[in-house]
């Protein structure tokens, strides 16, 4: 699976042959060519490109960490780092006898609120709906906010949540990873907060290297020592 | 035109050219992905004299809301040529000449940028003339691509371009501005190297049919030329030079 990673780039052809052509690739005869800067990934019977650049495109099942922007009567607008708005309704909130004249929706949410969110629908021809009626997902009271790429949160994860895992042990900070590249961090002690923070920055950084969980660690570990 | 243009001779018995070029020689290309922090995408061409610099935001939200498409998004492009670009100042408005190149290098990404995965969203496209010296659509053009993959922005192939043309009833590749001036035909040529597709093609000039095939293929020939420089570009930003 993993012995053929290849580098590519726009109108690169990735294989020929009869794959099933996923992400970011394309079919013109029987050649697949990719659609983007990335690394290749072939299966048995199909094709992918992992992006390397761009901007986040909600999935439906997606975890996301959204910011309030505005709201009308009836629904939240959530800045989602994408090129559309989640859509929050009300009820979502407030449960199914939501009233638009008895219920203020500033009381639950306010404009600059960070919501983790999970995206409930989307297709081109709407807005994301997101959901926020789920466990681990609502309101984030505390925390910072740290902006990453995108592309890079697969990196950030690590392979089986790797990285993460390496990053909260050495800090004891919760991390809440949306796949919209933003990332909330919290931590009791201060200097916590400060090393998995410019951990989280390394890891957008230097992405493309490859042992870079070891690294991560060395930095955790000697930033602990002095 | 003076009588010194008159005069002077753009090609000589050695076939050289008038700046010491062979007919099928390209001015020095350099292409540089990425370089503008805050732009989505970004590329930096220098094409002979030529110094263009492209920004590419998107897909980002369409305002004004009246000209988005609920079935694909929409790609806008604006050329402009700063004031101290050439000889003489020039007005920084947009001129008539802008506003057709701004289109014709929108129609040549066009076919190229995979646009109907992001309904109800625009791709801006901003590209800025440092420095002119003929033949800026197809370095810019050229730039552009760059800065739309730099973007992360799906495209079927990028578009590679280069001029050709004829000076003293010979086919040339890549008309610098004084054969543009004094020369007989200059055909820009926009081109899709991997699925071998032609997305811009103009002609101002006069040509034979035989010398229009000829013009055809010289140009397609330094597209590829182009295009190895365009995937070099990206290559080093992403990868790093010699990975692939």
């Amino acid at each position: 699976m993993d012995n053929k990673r290849k580098y590519v780039i726009p109108g690169d052809v990735v294989t020929t042959g009869p794959f099933r052509p996923e992400q970011n690739v394309i079919l013109d005869g029987n050649k697949i060519i990719s659609t983007t800067i990335g690394i290749t990934e072939i299966y048995d019977d199909s094709v992918k490109v992992i992006p390397l650049t761009g901007k986040y495109i909600p999935k439906i099942n997606d975890l996301v960490i959204g910011k309030v922007i505005s709201h009308t009567s009836l629904s939240w607008e959530l800045d989602i780092n994408s090129c559309y708005v989640g859509f929050l309704p009300a009820q979502d909130v407030f449960g199914r006898d939501f009233s638009a004249h008895a219920d203020e929706l500033t009381s639950k949410l306010k404009s600059g609120d960070l919501v983790a969110a999970r995206i409930a629908n989307f297709d081109r021809t709407r807005d994301p709906l997101v959901t926020i009626s789920d466990r681990d997902l609502g309101k984030i009271d505390s925390g910072d906010l740290v902006k990453i790429s995108p592309s890079k949160v697969p990196r950030l994860i690590g392979k089986r949540g790797t990285m993460i895992q390496t990053i909260e042990m050495a800090t004891n900070a919760a991390i809440t990873i949306g796949q919209n590249g933003w990332v909330v961090v919290s931590c009791e002690s201060p200097e916590g907060l400060l090393k998995a923070k410019k951990a989280i920055q390394m890891v957008d950084e230097k992405a493309h290297i490859a042992n870079l969980t070891d690294q991560v660690k060395e930095m955790l570990e000697s930033k602990g020592e002095s | 035109m003076g009588g010194r243009e008159a005069t002077m001779v753009l090609l000589d018995e050695n076939g050289i050219r008038c700046d010491g070029r062979k007919v099928d020689e390209p001015r020095r290309i350099m292409i540089k992905a990425g370089g503008l922090k805050n732009a989505d995408g970004s590329a930096y061409i220098e094409f002979g004299e030529n110094k263009i610099l492209v920004g590419v935001f998107g897909p980002r939200d369409v305002h004004p809301k009246h000209m988005s498409n609920t079935d694909t998004g929409i790609l806008r492009v604006r050329y402009h040529m700063e004031p101290f670009s050439v000889g003489e100042r020039k007005n920084p408005a947009p001129s008539r000449r802008e506003i057709e190149i701004s289109k014709v290098i929108k129609e040549a990404l066009e076919p190229a940028v995979m646009l109907e995965k992001f309904p109800r969203t625009a791709v801006d496209v901003y590209i800025e003339v440092l420095q002119a010296d003929g033949g800026t659509r197809c370095a810019a053009l050229s730039a552009a691509s760059v800065a739309l993959a730099d973007a992360g922005i799906p495209m079927r192939d990028m578009v590679a371009a280069i001029a050709a043309g004829k000076v003293a009833d010979t086919v040339i590749l890549d008309v610098n501005n004084e054969e543009d001036q004094a020369g007989q035909a200059d055909m820009p040529i926009g081109y899709m190297p991997s699925v071998e597709k032609i997305t811009l093609l103009q002609l101002d000039g006069v040509l034979t049919p035989e010398e229009y095939k000829k013009c055809v293929e010289v140009g397609v020939n330094g597209c590829k030329i182009v295009y190895d420089l365009q995937k070099k570009a990206l290559n080093d930003k992403y990868f790093g030079s010699g990975e692939d």
